[in-house]
C-alpha cells in the first residue's frame, strides 16, 4: 500500500464525517447501504473505535417541490429495506430547537427526511483502524511514497515508479481520489473526472447543541456537531478546478450564512478552522469502481465530496474486483464504460458538468 | 479571493465571474460522431497545474474568455478573449 | 481592599474609570484599558477555568491571543458568548463573565475526578475503548456522556441580536501588526505617498512597545509609536484600524479582517455593527505580526500562577498589576531577563531566574543587567517540578549535570522557552518555513512576494533590527506600487542590545513519573502523550496531532505546536526541520460567525425575487412557495379553506369560467440577428426556420449529452426578432447556455441575446371565458381568425394608467383556451387589475401554482425538474414527434448511446388510482407491494394531483415500458406514509386529448 504523504492525509482526514446511504438511486442505494451495515461492525472487526454514532442524518426541505423529491427518495430507500423516515415540521422543532422552523424564514422549513442509522464517523480512526488491521494481516504500508511512473508490459501492468524506487506488479489498484487523473494519465488514461477543491469548517467547541446531522439542499448546507463539541459544517464546492487542498472567502461567507439562516442563535460561535481538500467529481456525480482498460489496473474514485461513508463497501468492492478480475455485484454498474453507454448514474439529475453534482 | 483578469473590464474579483470548465474541449460540430462528442462531453485532461478554463463576466460585461490558472497554486497566469492567443497576465 | 494588586503607579491604565465587573458572581473592580484577564489578576484571582479532561485548575498564562486557559463565558442572554479570552477582552463597566467546564464550581470541580483517573485516559484513550457491548446503541450511550463531558463554554438559546458589515478595500500596502517593526514599514510607505492601510488586534497601537522599557530616536518606545501613530492619523491616504485583526490570507492577495467594534461595549451602539468584515486587497503586505512565546514542559507546569514571561511583564509594565508577590523566573533565553528586571522594579520578589545556558550565552545585556540588580540566577538548570494545589506554592531547581533539588517558594513563574514567529498568514500565503538552529525555531523561509514577514514575524526580535528591516519593507512594498521612496528618510533608531544565544529546551524529565508536563494546556497534551503517540506509530506531525488533539484547541497551538513537533523529532531521532509543522489553516484567531454572512444575514440570506404584481397577491389572502429565489402564490385560500381546497377551486375554475395566473417568474430571452432560426435549430430539437412572423411554438432543448435540459415558448416577433421563454429555475442557465454557445462555439453566428425576465410581468388568461375577457382590455381583434392557436402580436392593455404597450402568446398550458399577456414589469400591477376587473363578469378568479400544476397535470403537460428530472430523453417523455430528423441540435449526437435507446426505460405514462383511492404522494411503483425488500421498483410518480375534472386522484409517472403497458394494473406505494393504491396505466393525458378546447 503506497501513500504519497502521511497515512489517512487526503481526503480521509479533512471530511465532515458524515456517513449515509440515503440514495434514490438503485446501484447506490445498494452500495451505500452495504457501506452503512459494514459500518455497524467496524470498531469491533478492527479492534479500534471508530465512533459510528447512528445519530440520524435529516435532510430538510423547504419547498412543495423538495419534498417530493425527498419523499420520492425516501420510498425508494424503503423499498430497498433501507431506513428512511418522514419528519413533519413540528417535530423537526420539537427535536432540534436551536432550528428555526418559523414560517417566515427565508427558507421555511417543510418538513424533513430522516435516515436514523446516518450518522457520523471518526475519521481518523478510520484511516488507523484500517492500517493496523492491514499491516496485521501482512500488509505492507509505505508512506511519503509517491508513485510517479506506471509501467506496462503488453498492454499490461507491470509495475510502478515510486520516489522511492520501482515496485514490480501485476496488478495496481487506485485509490486516490483527487488524484485520479493524474495518476490514470501515467497509464496513458483519462477520465471523465475533474478536480475540485471543496472547504470545511469546524467551530470552537461548545457544550453539546446538535446531536444529529442536519442537511439542507436549499441552501446547500450540512452541520453536526463532533463529539469534542466543535460545529463540523459544509457546504458547496468552490466552483474551480484545484489541486491545492485551499479555496477562498466566498464560499466561507456562504457556508456560514447558510448555517446561521438555519441556526440563528449561532450568530456568536467563532469560526475556529477551516480547510479544503480536492474532490474527484465525475460527470454524472456517482463514482467509478473497477476494472480499468488496461489490463490489470483498477480504480475505485470519482467520489466527489460523498466518498467518506462509502470506505468499507468501496474497500470491499475494489478489493473483490482485484482478486478476481471482475466486479462484484454491487459496483458492476460503476463502470468507466457507463458514460459512453449513457448509463449515467446521475442522482441529482444536474448532467455531465462535474461542478455540479 | 481569485482576481480574475477580463480582457475587457480588467482584474475583477471572482464573485462577479462564473466558471464555465476546460476551455480546450471545444465542441464538434452538430453532425460530427458519437466518439467525437462523448469526448467533448465526458473526458477531461484535469491537469495538475496550468489549466486554460472558461470564465464569464457574469456580473459585469457578460462576455466568456480563457483564464489560464495553475491548479495547484491558483496563480493566474494570463486571460484572453475567445479564439485569440494567451498573452501574459499583468503582474 | 479592591484591587489589592494593583501597582499604585505606572500601566497604560485609566485609572480615573473605574469599572465594576463580575466574574463567577463575585463583584470587583479594575480601570479603563485592563482586559478582564488584567482585572482579575489586579483583585488577585489566579483560578480562572479547569481544563479540558483533567479539570485541573488553571490560572492566566498569557496576555494575548494564544491564551488557552483563561476562556470564559462572557454576557447573560442573547449577546451571551462562550469561550471568550479574558485575555483579549477588553473591560467595560458592568461586564459578566463566568468560568467554564466545572461544576459546581471553579474551587470545587466534580470533574476533577478525571485527573485521579487519568492514567485511564491518556491521549487517545478512546479509540481502544467503548467498543463494548458491540452495538452502535451502546456507543451513543457513551458518546452522550462524553459530549456532555466535552466542549466547553455554551452557545445561546436566542438568535444573536446584533448586526453585521461587510466592506471591501484596496491599498497599496497593508500593514499587519502595529508594533515597531509595522509601524516603521507604515510610516516609511506613508511618506513616500502609497495608499497604507495599518490594522492591530489591540485597542492602541505599539505591539509590543506597550508596557515594555525601550527607546526608540531617543524617547521613550511608547512616546515614539505614538508620535508615528498621530503622523500616520493625519494623512489622508493612511486608514488605522485598531482591534482588527487580519484572521486570513487568500488568493490574489486578499487579506481577511475582522474589526471589533463594539466588544469593548456592553452592546453596539444603535445603527453600528458589532463587527465588521474587511475584504483588503493589497499591492503588497507586510506582515509584522510579531512572535508568539513559547513555555517549557516541566512537571505540573499548569499551576495556577504559571505564565509566560513576556506576559507577566506585559502585566506590570502595561496593565499596572503584580501577578505574584515572589516569583521564579525559568528561561532558555535572554528576554525574560527583561520580565525579572521589571517584576523587581514592581516590588515583586525574584527568588531565583533559572536557566539551562551558562558562560558566555549568559553575557547578553539583559543578564548582566539582572547580574547588576543583585537577581539570583541559577545557571546550568532548569525547574524539575512545582508544587501547589490551586495556585503555585514552590517549585524545585535541578543542575542539569547532576546533584540534588532546591525548593524555592514563590506564587509566580515566569516561563520562556523561546518565541515562534507568528507566521500563519505567510503560511496560509503558501510561504514557506525553515527551521532555524539558532534561534531554535520556525521562521520565513522567503517571502512570496508580496507578502513580506518582518520583524519578531520573521525572527528579528532585536528592536534595532526590527525598526531598520521594517522601514526598509516599507519602502520597497511602496515602490512595488509605484511610489519611488524618500532616500534620505532614515530608518528609526535604537541600539543594538547584546544578546546571548538562546538554548533549546523543550521539556525537563520529571523526577515524579506520575506527574504531568503540559504541552497543551487547554486539550490536556502532556510530554508522555506524546511519547505515546509515537511508540504506536503516529509519527507523523500531522498524526501526533490529530491522536493527541496537540494544537487543535481554541488557541489552535500558538504556545504548543512547536514544543509538541519538537519533542517528537526527539522521540523519533530525526531533526526537528524533518519533522516540520502541521499546516496553517484560517482564521488566525476565531472569528464570529456572524461576521461571515455580514448583511446576508436572515432573510437576506439570499436575495428575495417579487414579480410586478406581489403586492396584490398578500392582499388578497395568497399563501405563497419558494420557486428558486422568487415568492410565488401557491393558493388564495378563503377564510375556511386550507390551501389545497383553495387550490382544487381556482382549478376547477378555470376549466370552467375563467382564471389568470401571475407568470412573471418565467425566463425571458430576446434574440435579434439575422441567425436568430439558425440559432434555434441548432439549441431545439424541433426546427425554428418554418415559424412564421407573429407565431409562437414549444420547444424543447437537451443538454450535450442528450438529456432534457428546458423547455419553453419562443415567438417570432418580427423577422429577426424573437422572444424565448424558459422555466423559472433554468432562466439563468439557459442564457448563459445561449450566450456560451454565441461567443465560444458559433461566433459566425449573427445573433444578440439579452435577458429580459425582470423587464416584463407576464399573467396567463386562461379558461373558456378567457377570449371575452381579453377582447375587453387588448385594443386588437383576438377572434379565433385573428389571434388563432399559437399566434402572438403586439397590442396595447387599457389600464387604470392609460394604454400600455403588451404582447399577447396565444398558448395553453392549462389545456384550456389561454393567452399569455406581457407588459412592461413598471405596468405589471396595472395590467393585472385590468385583467381582474375584466374578468368580474365571466367569474375570474386569481390561481396559483397549485392550480397551474393540477391543470398541467390534467392535461399531461411535462414540468422540468418533475416529468424532466435530468434522466430523461425526449422520447421517454413522449416528445419524440416534436424531434426533428432534418437537422441535428445540440445532445442530438449523444442520444444514440445505446442505454438511451433501450427498450425498458422509463416512459411517461398517466395512472389513475382504482376505486377512487387518494394518491400517495411520490409514490415508486411496483408490480408487488408485499415483495422483500428489496422490491424492484418498475418506476415512479413524477407529478400528481386530485383532479377537479376528473373528480378523482391522478397522476403522471415514468414506468419501465410505460408505453407498453396501456391497460395494465400496477401498484403505486409509499411506504413512508405507509400508504399503497392499485393503479391503472395510460396516456399521460386526462383531458381532451385532442386538444378543442385550446384551440377553440
Amino acid at each position: 500500500m503506497l501513500e504519497k504523504g502521511w497515512l489517512g492525509g487526503g481526503n480521509t482526514g479533512r471530511n465532515t464525517t458524515i456517513v449515509r446511504s440515503n440514495y434514490h438511486l438503485d446501484p447506490n442505494a445498494h452500495f451505500y447501504e452495504l457501506s452503512l451495515k459494514l459500518w455497524e461492525r467496524l470498531s469491533q472487526e478492527l479492534n479500534f473505535n471508530v465512533m459510528y454514532s447512528a445519530r440520524g442524518v435529516l435532510n430538510l426541505v423547504h419547498s412543495p417541490a423538495d419534498m417530493d423529491a425527498a419523499m420520492r427518495r425516501g420510498n425508494a430507500m424503503r423499498l430497498n429495506g433501507i431506513d428512511a423516515k418522514f419528519m413533519t415540521r413540528d417535530e423537526i422543532a420539537q427535536w432540534i430547537p436551536n432550528l428555526d422552523c418559523s414560517a417566515d424564514a427565508r427558507f421555511p422549513i417543510h418538513g424533513g427526511l430522516l435516515q436514523p442509522r446516518g450518522g457520523t464517523v471518526r475519521h481518523d480512526a478510520v484511516a488507523w483502524g484500517y492500517a493496523r488491521a492491514a499491516d496485521t494481516l501482512g500488509v505492507d504500508i509505505i508512506q511519503q511514497c509517491a508513485v510517479t511512473g506506471i509501467r506496462t508490459e503488453g498492454g499490461a501492468i507491470a509495475g510502478v515508479e515510486t520516489t522511492q524506487g520501482f515496485i514490480a506488479t501485476p496488478k495496481l489498484g487506485l485509490a486516490v481520489a483527487g488524484h485520479s487523473g493524474h495518476v490514470a494519465a501515467m497509464a496513458g488514461l483519462k477520465l471523465p473526472i475533474e478536480s475540485h477543491v471543496l472547504q470545511a469548517m469546524v467551530s470552537e467547541p461548545v457544550k453539546p447543541v446538535l446531536d444529529t446531522v442536519v442537511t439542507s439542499g436549499a441552501v446547500h448546507f450540512y452541520i453536526s456537531q463532533s463529539d469534542k463539541g466543535e460545529l463540523v459544517m459544509g457546504g458547496d464546492l468552490d466552483f474551480y478546478n484545484s489541486y491545492a487542498q485551499r479555496g477562498n472567502l466566498p464560499i466561507i461567507e456562504h457556508v456560514v450564512a447558510a448555517c446561521l439562516a438555519l441556526f440563528p442563535t449561532f450568530g456568536r460561535l467563532k469560526l475556529m478552522r477551516t480547510w479544503g481538500g480536492i474532490m474527484d467529481m465525475t460527470m454524472d456525480g456517482s463514482p467509478i469502481i473497477g476494472k480499468l482498460p488496461v489490463k490489470g489496473l483498477y480504480m475505485t474514485g470519482g467520489w466527489c465530496y460523498g466518498g467518506f461513508k462509502a470506505t468499507p463497501a468501496s474497500g470491499f468492492c475494489l478489493a473483490h474486483t482485484i482478486a478476481h478480475d471482475a466486479p462484484h455485484a454491487l459496483n458492476a454498474a460503476f463502470t468507466l464504460e457507463r458514460f459512453a453507454e449513457g448509463r449515467m448514474i446521475d442522482e441529482k439529475g444536474a448532467g455531465p458538468y462535474a461542478w455540479a453534482h | 479571493m481569485l482576481l480574475i483578469p477580463c480582457p475587457w473590464c480588467g482584474p475583477r474579483s471572482q464573485i462577479e465571474f462564473t466558471y464555465g470548465g476546460d476551455a480546450t474541449v471545444r465542441r464538434p460540430a452538430l453532425d460530427a460522431s458519437e466518439d467525437e462528442w462523448f469526448r467533448c462531453v465526458y473526458v477531461r485532461d484535469n491537469p495538475m497545474g496550468p489549466h486554460d478554463e472558461w470564465w464569464t463576466h457574469s456580473a459585469g460585461c457578460r462576455q466568456w474568455f480563457v483564464v489560464r490558472r495553475d491548479t495547484r497554486t491558483h496563480e493566474i497566469l494570463g486571460s484572453t478573449a475567445p479564439g485569440a492567443a494567451m498573452p501574459q497576465a499583468d503582474r | 481592599m479592591t484591587q489589592a494588586c494593583r501597582l499604585s503607579t505606572g500601566g497604560i491604565v485609566d485609572r480615573a474609570e473605574t469599572l465594576a465587573f463580575e466574574f463567577d458572581g463575585a463583584r470587583y473592580e479594575g480601570f479603563a484599558g485592563d482586559t478582564l484577564a488584567s482585572a482579575l489578576l489586579a483583585n488577585g484571582v489566579h483560578l480562572v477555568g479547569r481544563s479540558f479532561k483533567y479539570h485541573r485548575p488553571r490560572g492566566i498564562l498569557s496576555a494575548g491571543v494564544d491564551e488557552p486557559n483563561a476562556l470564559v463565558q462572557l454576557g447573560r442572554g442573547a449577546r451571551t458568548e462562550p469561550n471568550v479570552r479574558a485575555t483579549t477582552q477588553e473591560l467595560y463597566h458592568g461586564l459578566v463573565a463566568s468560568s467554564q467546564n466545572r461544576w459546581p464550581s471553579l474551587i470545587f470541580d466534580v470533574g476533577a475526578l478525571n485527573n485521579f483517573a487519568s492514567r485511564l485516559i491518556p491521549a487517545g484513550f478512546y479509540y481502544k475503548t467503548f467498543m463494548w457491548p458491540p452495538t452502535p446503541k451502546w456507543w451513543l450511550r457513551y458518546e452522550h456522556l462524553i459530549r456532555h463531558a466535552a466542549g466547553m463554554g455554551r452557545a445561546a438559546t436566542h438568535p444573536d441580536p446584533d448586526a453585521y458589515e461587510h466592506q471591501y478595500a484596496h491599498c497599496d500596502v497593508l500593514v499587519i501588526g502595529a508594533g515597531p517593526a509595522g509601524l516603521a514599514a507604515a510610516r516609511s510607505a506613508a511618506r513616500a505617498g502609497a495608499r497604507v492601510m495599518v490594522c492591530d488586534e489591540n485597542p492602541m497601537l505599539g505591539g509590543s512597545l506597550l508596557g515594555a522599557a525601550a527607546t526608540i530616536d531617543g524617547m521613550d518606545g511608547v512616546a515614539w509609536a505614538t508620535g508615528v501613530v498621530a503622523e500616520l492619523a493625519s494623512q489622508a491616504d493612511v486608514t488605522l484600524l485598531l482591534r482588527t485583526t487580519a484572521f486570513g490570507c487568500y488568493d490574489g492577495n486578499l487579506v481577511g479582517l475582522v474589526q471589533r467594534i463594539a466588544d469593548h461595549l456592553p452592546a453596539a451602539p444603535e445603527w453600528t455593527p458589532r463587527q465588521r468584515l474587511w475584504k483588503v486587497r493589497a499591492r503588497s503586505v507586510v506582515l509584522a505580526s510579531g512572535a508568539h512565546e513559547r513555555g517549557i514542559a516541566y512537571a505540573n507546569n499548569d499551576l495556577p500562577g504559571t505564565m509566560l514571561a513576556g506576559s507577566a511583564r506585559t502585566y506590570v509594565g502595561r496593565y499596572a498589576v503584580r501577578p505574584g508577590s515572589r516569583a521564579v523566573v525559568f528561561t532558555n533565553n535572554d528576554d525574560a531577563y527583561a520580565t525579572a528586571l521589571a517584576l523587581q522594579g514592581a516590588g515583586i520578589e525574584v527568588a531565583a531566574i533559572v536557566d539551562p545556558r551558562s558562560g558566555a550565552t549568559l553575557d547578553g545585556a539583559l543578564p548582566s543587567a539582572a547580574r547588576e540588580a543583585g537577581l539570583p540566577i541559577f545557571a546550568k538548570s532548569a525547574i524539575v517540578g512545582a508544587h501547589g494545589t490551586l495556585r503555585v506554592a514552590a517549585v524545585d531547581v535541578v543542575p542539569l549535570a547532576g546533584g540534588s533539588a532546591a525548593r524555592f517558594d514563590c506564587d509566580l513563574v515566569a516561563v520562556s522557552g523561546g518565541w515562534n514567529p507568528a507566521v500563519h498568514l505567510h503560511s496560509q500565503a503558501r510561504g514557506k518555513l525553515r527551521y532555524d538552529e539558532t534561534l531554535a525555531t520556525f521562521v520565513p523561509d522567503g517571502s512570496p512576494a508580496p507578502i513580506a514577514p518582518v520583524g519578531a514575524a520573521n525572527g528579528d526580535g532585536d528592536l534595532a533590527a526590527a525598526l531598520t528591516k521594517g522601514h526598509a519593507v516599507g519602502i520597497a512594498a511602496a515602490k512595488r506600487a509605484g511610489f519611488a521612496g524618500n532616500a534620505s528618510l532614515r530608518p528609526p533608531h535604537a541600539a543594538v542590545v547584546r544578546t546571548g544565544a538562546p538554548q533549546a529546551l523543550w521539556s525537563v524529565r520529571a523526577t515524579d513519573k506520575t506527574a504531568k508536563r503540559f504541552v497543551d494546556w487547554q486539550n490536556d497534551v502532556t510530554v508522555d502523550d506524546i511519547a505515546l503517540a509515537a511508540r504506536e506509530g503516529y509519527r507523523s506531525v500531522e498524526h501526533l496531532k490529530r491522536y493527541t488533539t496537540l494544537g487543535m484547541g481554541t488557541d489552535q497551538g500558538k504556545v504548543s505546536n512547536i514544543v509538541g513537533l519538537a519533542l517528537l523529532a526527539k522521540q523519533l531521532g530525526r531533526p526537528i526541520a524533518e519533522v516540520g509543522t502541521t499546516t496553517f489553516r484560517p482564521p488566525y484567531t476565531p472569528v464570529a460567525l456572524g461576521a461571515f454572512p455580514g448583511a446576508h444575514a436572515g432573510t437576506h440570506v439570499e436575495p428575495t425575487r417579487y414579480t410586478a404584481m406581489h403586492d396584490w397577491h398578500v392582499a388578497h389572502g395568497a399563501r405563497f412557495v419558494n420557486a428558486g429565489l422568487w415568492k410565488r402564490p401557491h393558493s388564495y385560500p378563503r377564510t375556511g379553506e386550507t390551501p389545497d381546497d383553495a387550490a382544487a377551486r381556482e382549478a376547477r375554475n378555470v376549466r370552467a369560467n375563467v382564471g389568470v395566473v401571475d407568470v412573471s417568474t418565467l425566463g425571458k430571452i430576446e434574440l435579434q440577428g439575422r441567425d436568430v432560426a439558425e440559432l434555434l435549430n441548432r439549441v431545439y430539437i424541433n426546427r425554428w426556420d418554418t415559424l412564421a412572423v407573429g407565431r409562437c411554438r414549444y420547444g424543447v432543448m437537451l443538454r450535450d449529452d442528450g438529456i432534457v435540459f428546458d423547455d419553453g415558448t419562443t415567438s417570432r416577433l418580427a423577422p429577426s426578432h424573437y422572444l424565448m421563454t424558459t422555466t423559472t429555475v433554468n432562466a439563468v442557465k439557459v442564457l448563459q447556455h445561449l450566450e456560451m454557445l454565441l461567443q465560444t462555439e458559433w461566433p459566425e453566428l449573427e445573433v444578440f441575446v439579452t435577458s429580459v425576465t425582470e423587464q416584463w410581468a407576464a399573467a396567463a388568461l386562461s379558461g373558456p371565458a378567457a377570449r371575452h375577457v381579453l377582447a375587453k382590455v387588448v385594443d386588437i381583434d383576438v377572434s379565433n381568425d385573428a389571434l388563432p392557436f399559437l399566434a402572438v402580436a403586439a397590442c396595447r392593455v387599457r389600464t387604470a394608467m392609460g394604454p400600455v404597450p403588451a404582447r399577447v402568446l396565444r398558448m395553453s398550458y392549462s389545456g384550456e383556451l389561454a393567452y399569455e399577456i406581457h407588459v412592461p414589469a413598471e405596468r405589471g400591477r396595472a395590467m393585472w387589475n385590468a385583467v381582474i376587473a375584466a374578468g368580474a363578469d365571466f367569474g375570474i378568479m386569481p390561481y396559483g401554482t397549485e392550480a397551474m400544476s393540477t391543470l398541467r397535470i390534467e392535461k399531461g403537460h411535462i414540468v422540468v425538474g418533475a416529468e424532466a428530472d435530468g434522466r430523461t430523453t425526449a422520447a421517454d417523455l413522449g416528445l419524440s414527434g416534436l424531434v426533428s430528423s432534418a437537422k441535428p441540435c445540440i445532445g442530438s449526437r449523444l442520444l444514440s448511446r445505446p442505454a438511451l435507446t433501450a427498450p425498458d426505460r422509463w416512459q411517461l405514462v398517466g395512472l389513475v388510482p382504482r376505486d377512487n383511492a387518494p394518491m400517495p404522494r411520490a409514490a415508486k411503483i411496483v408490480a408487488d407491494p408485499d415483495h422483500a425488500a428489496p422490491n424492484p421498483m418498475l418506476g415512479h410518480v413524477t407529478s400528481w394531483c386530485r383532479s377537479p375534472s376528473l373528480d378523482s386522484w391522478i397522476a403522471l409517472a415514468l414506468v419501465a415500458n410505460g408505453r407498453a403497458r396501456h391497460g395494465q394494473t400496477l401498484w403505486a406505494v409509499s411506504p413512508l406514509a405507509d400508504a399503497r393504491v392499485r393503479v391503472q396505466v395510460g396516456p399521460p393525458c386526462f383531458i381532451d386529448p385532442t386538444g378543442e378546447r385550446l384551440r377553440g
